[in-house]
C-alpha cells in the first residue's frame, strides 16, 4: 500500500517542482496533470484501502475536471503562441506593466 | 384706509422685482416705472398723513398685522406695521426726497446703460426703508434694516468696475456688520427678558425691567445705532462710500438711510429712557462724531467727502439730541427732517457740478463756477445757509433747538454742540468758496455747463425746501406732534433767555463763515492739493479722516489676519496632516505589497504552494496536537 502512496508524492513533488521552474508552458501544462494523476493516485490507493468507492468516484471527477481544465488550458497557450510568437511563462508577464 | 399701509412697500419693491426680472426691453423705460412706482408710494403716504392728522390725538397710533411670520413655541412674530406720528414723518420724507431724487437720478443716469438696474435697486431700497420705519416688530425692523444694507452694498458698488467702488461697498458691508450684531444681540435679549419683540409690548416692559437689561438692550441698540449710522466708532465705511453714484450718496447716505440709527434710538425711547448708561452713551457717541465729522469736512478736498463728513457731524448732532431724551427726541427728528432736505439738495448739487466737470470730484478743480452754473449756485446756497443755521432757514430752527437743549443738559455738552456749529459754517463756507467762488481753476479742456431741467427740477424742490423747512417748528407743531411717541418733554429753564442763547449761536457760525473767508480769500488758491508735510497736524489728520482706517486696521484687521493665519496653519497641521499623514502611511504600506505583484505566474505559484503547505502544516499541528 505505502508503495502507492510513495509513487503518488514523488509524481506529485516532480509536477510541483515542474511547475515552479520550468518556463516553457506546454511543459508547466503537463506538470499540472501530472500533480492531478499523483492525486488521482492517491485517491484511488485509499479508496482501495479503506474498502469504498469514494475516493473512485472522486477520481472520476477529477479526471473530468481535468479533461475540462485541458481544452481551457491548451487553447490559450495556442493563442498566446499566436500572438506572441511564444510559450514562455515569463513573457506572458503584462498584467505587471 | 389704514390698512393700505402695506402698499406703501408693496409697490416700489414690486416695482423693483419687475424691473430686475424684465430685462432688457424695459431698458428704455424702466426709469419711469421706478420713479412711478416711489411717486405713488409717496401719493399714498401723503393720503395716510393727512387721514392720521385727521384723527383724535389719542387714535394716531395705527397697527396693521398682515400674517403671522413666526410662530413656534412661545416664539411669536406678527408681520405687522405701525403707522403713527413718528413713522409718519419718515415715510413723508423718504418718499418724498425719495421720489425727488429718483427724477433726478433719471437725468444724472441718462448715459449709463445700467439705468434700469440703478433704480431697480433704488426702488429696492426705498421698500426696505420702509419697512424699516413702519415696523412694528424689531424683527420687522431688523428686515428692513438688513434691507437697507443689501440696497447700499449694491448701490455703493453700482459702478463695479472700478475696484474701489467694490472695495468700498464691501466695507460698508462688513462694517455694518458689526453693528448688525448689536440689534440682533439686542432682539435676542429682548425676546430672553420680555418673551415678544413687538415694539408695543417691549415698550411697556421695558420701564419695570431691571436697570442691567435696560442698560444692556440700550448699549446694543446703540451699536446696531452706531454702524448703520457711521458714528464712531463705526464711521469708516460713510466717506469710502462716497464711490457710489450721487443720488446714492445724496438718498441713502445723506438724507436717509444713514438716519436709521437716530430713528432707532427715538423709536426705542423707552429703553433710553429707563437707562441713564445708554443714554449718556448715545451723548458722548454723537458729540464725538459731530466734532469729527466736522474736523474731517474741514480737511477734505473731494466735495462728496467733505459733504460725507458733513453728514457724518450732523447725525452726531441728531444722535447727541436723541440721548437728551424727551428733551430732544423730537429736536431729533426735526433735524434729521431738516438735514434730509439740505444735505440732498447739496450732495445733489454736487452732483450736478460733477456732471458739468466730467465728474471730477477735486473741488481745487473747480472755481467760479457761479456763472456758469447759476440755478446749481443758488439752489446749493439756499442748503448752505440752511445747514451752517442762519436765520430764517431750516437748520437754524432745528440746530439752535438742539443746542438749547444740550446747554440744558450739561454745559460741556453744550459747548461741544456750540462749537461744531462753528466748525460746520467754516467747512461749509471753505466748500463753497472753493467751488463756486474764487476764481476759476479748471483745465481748458473742461466745459462746465448746467444740468438739465429733469436735474435742476429737483434740486429747486429741495432747496425750497431746505429755505421754508422750519416752519415744521412753527407754533412748536413738531414736538407737540411727537409728544405721544417720545413723551413729555420738562422744560429747562436754561441761565440765559433763550434768545441770548440763540444770538451767541449766529455770533459763532458767523465767526466760523469770516475765518474761512479770511482764511482762503487770503491768498490764491492751489489747484492741487498742498502736500501733507507742507500742512498743519490738524489738516493731515482730518485728510486721512482721524486715522480711523489705521486705528480699524491696527486693532481689529491686523490680529484677525494673525488670529486667521494660526488658525489655517493649526488646520494644516493638525487636522489636515492627521488626515493626511493617514492616507500617506496606507500609500506606503501599498508600495510593500507591490513589490510582490511581479506578473510571473511562477512566483504566484510558489506563493500558492507556500500557502498550501502552511495549511497543511496547520491542519496537522491542530490533529496531532
Amino acid at each position: 500500500m505505502n508503495e502507492y502512496i510513495t509513487l503518488s508524492l514523488i509524481l506529485f513533488t516532480i509536477g510541483a517542482v515542474g511547475v515552479l521552474v520550468r518556463r516553457n508552458a506546454i511543459i508547466v501544462f503537463m506538470c499540472i496533470e501530472l500533480m492531478l494523476n499523483a492525486t488521482n493516485l492517491a485517491f484511488v490507493s485509499f479508496s482501495r484501502q479503506h474498502g469504498n468507492l469514494d475516493g473512485q468516484v472522486a477520481a472520476f471527477f477529477v479526471m473530468v475536471v481535468a479533461a475540462a481544465e485541458v481544452v481551457v488550458g491548451l487553447s490559450i497557450i495556442v493563442s498566446i503562441y499566436r500572438a506572441r510568437r511564444t510559450t514562455s511563462v515569463d513573457d506572458a508577464s503584462l498584467l505587471k506593466s | 384706509m389704514f390698512d393700505l399701509m402695506w402698499l406703501l412697500i408693496a409697490i416700489p419693491l414690486a416695482s423693483g422685482a419687475l424691473l430686475l426680472i424684465w430685462g432688457k426691453e424695459s431698458d428704455r423705460f424702466g426709469h419711469l416705472i421706478g420713479t412711478a412706482a416711489s411717486a405713488a408710494s409717496f401719493v399714498l403716504g401723503v393720503v395716510l398723513f393727512v387721514r392720521l392728522m385727521g384723527e383724535d390725538a389719542g387714535h394716531r397710533s395705527q397697527a396693521v398685522s398682515l400674517f403671522t411670520w413666526i410662530d413656534t413655541g412661545t416664539f411669536h412674530v406678527e408681520m405687522s406695521f405701525v403707522l403713527d406720528q413718528l413713522s409718519g414723518l419718515f415715510v413723508l420724507l423718504i418718499t418724498g426726497v425719495g421720489t425727488l431724487i429718483h427724477v433726478y437720478s433719471i437725468g444724472y443716469m441718462g448715459h449709463d446703460e445700467r439705468r434700469r438696474r440703478f433704480f431697480a435697486y433704488l426702488n429696492i431700497f426705498v421698500a426696505a426703508m420702509l419697512t424699516l420705519v413702519l415696523a412694528g416688530d424689531y424683527l420687522v425692523l431688523f428686515l428692513g434694516w438688513e434691507g437697507v444694507g443689501l440696497a447700499s452694498y449694491l448701490l455703493i458698488g453700482f459702478w463695479q468696475h472700478k475696484p474701489s467702488a467694490a472695495a468700498a461697498a464691501k466695507k460698508a458691508f462688513v462694517v455694518n456688520r458689526v453693528g448688525d450684531i448689536g440689534m440682533a444681540l439686542a432682539i435676542m435679549l429682548m425676546f430672553a427678558q420680555f418673551g415678544t419683540s413687538a415694539i408695543a409690548a417691549v415698550d411697556a416692559a421695558a420701564p419695570g425691567a431691571g436697570d442691567s437689561v435696560t442698560t444692556a438692550l440700550g448699549l446694543l441698540l446703540l451699536l446696531g445705532a452706531c454702524g448703520k449710522s457711521a458714528q464712531v466708532p463705526l464711521q469708516s465705511w460713510l466717506l469710502d462710500a462716497m464711490e457710489g453714484p450721487t443720488p446714492v450718496s445724496a438718498l441713502i447716505h445723506a438724507a436717509t438711510m444713514v438716519t436709521a440709527g437716530v430713528y432707532l434710538v427715538v423709536r426705542s425711547n423707552a429703553i433710553f429712557d429707563a437707562s441713564e448708561v445708554a443714554r449718556t452713551a448715545v451723548i458722548v457717541v454723537g458729540l464725538v462724531t459731530l466734532l469729527a465729522g466736522a474736523w474731517i469736512g474741514c480737511a477734505k478736498d473731494d466735495i462728496k467727502k467733505a459733504l460725507a463728513g458733513s453728514t457724518m457731524s450732523q447725525i452726531g448732532y441728531m444722535m447727541l439730541a436723541a440721548g437728551l431724551g424727551p428733551a430732544g427726541y423730537a429736536f431729533a427728528v426735526f433735524h434729521l427732517i431738516t438735514h434730509g432736505f439740505f444735505k440732498a439738495n447739496m450732495f445733489l448739487g454736487a452732483g450736478s457740478v460733477m456732471h458739468g466737470m466730467d465728474d471730477d470730484v477735486e473741488m481745487r478743480h473747480y472755481g467760479g463756477l457761479r456763472t456758469m452754473m447759476p440755478i446749481t449756485f443758488a439752489t446749493f446756497g439756499l442748503g448752505y445757509l440752511a445747514i451752517i443755521g442762519v436765520p430764517p432757514f431750516a437748520g437754524f430752527w432745528s440746530k439752535d433747538k438742539i443746542i438749547e437743549a444740550a446747554f440744558g443738559e450739561n454745559l460741556w455738552v453744550g459747548l461741544g454742540a456750540l462749537l461744531g456749529a462753528g466748525v460746520t459754517a467754516f467747512y461749509m463756507t471753505r466748500l463753497m468758496i472753493l467751488t463756486f467762488l474764487s476764481q476759476k481753476r479748471w483745465r481748458d479742456d473742461v466745459h462746465p455747463h448746467e444740468s438739465p431741467r429733469v436735474m435742476t427740477w429737483p434740486l429747486i424742490g429741495l432747496a425750497a425746501l431746505s429755505a421754508v423747512g422750519g416752519i415744521l417748528l412753527l407754533g412748536d407743531w413738531i414736538t407737540e406732534w411727537l409728544e405721544p411717541v417720545v413723551g413729555h418733554a420738562e422744560h429747562h429753564e436754561l441761565a440765559v433767555p433763550a434768545i441770548v442763547l440763540t444770538i451767541i449761536i449766529t455770533a459763532v457760525v458767523l465767526l466760523g463763515v469770516v475765518a474761512a473767508v479770511v482764511f482762503y480769500r487770503r491768498e490764491p488758491i492751489a489747484a492741487e492739493t498742498p502736500a501733507d508735510s507742507s500742512v498743519s497736524i490738524f489738516a493731515r489728520a482730518g485728510r486721512h479722516e482721524l486715522y480711523g482706517n489705521e486705528v480699524n486696521e491696527t486693532l481689529v484687521v491686523r490680529p484677525t489676519r494673525h488670529l486667521t493665519r494660526f488658525l489655517v496653519w493649526l488646520d494644516g497641521m493638525g487636522i489636515d496632516g492627521f488626515v493626511t499623514g493617514l492616507a500617506d502611511r496606507l500609500g506606503d504600506t501599498s508600495q510593500l505589497l507591490r513589490k510582490p505583484q511581479t506578473g510571473y505566474v511562477r512566483s504566484y505559484a510558489l506563493t500558492m504552494f507556500g500557502g498550501v503547505a502552511v495549511v497543511v502544516l496547520c491542519l496537522l499541528a491542530v490533529t496531532l496536537a
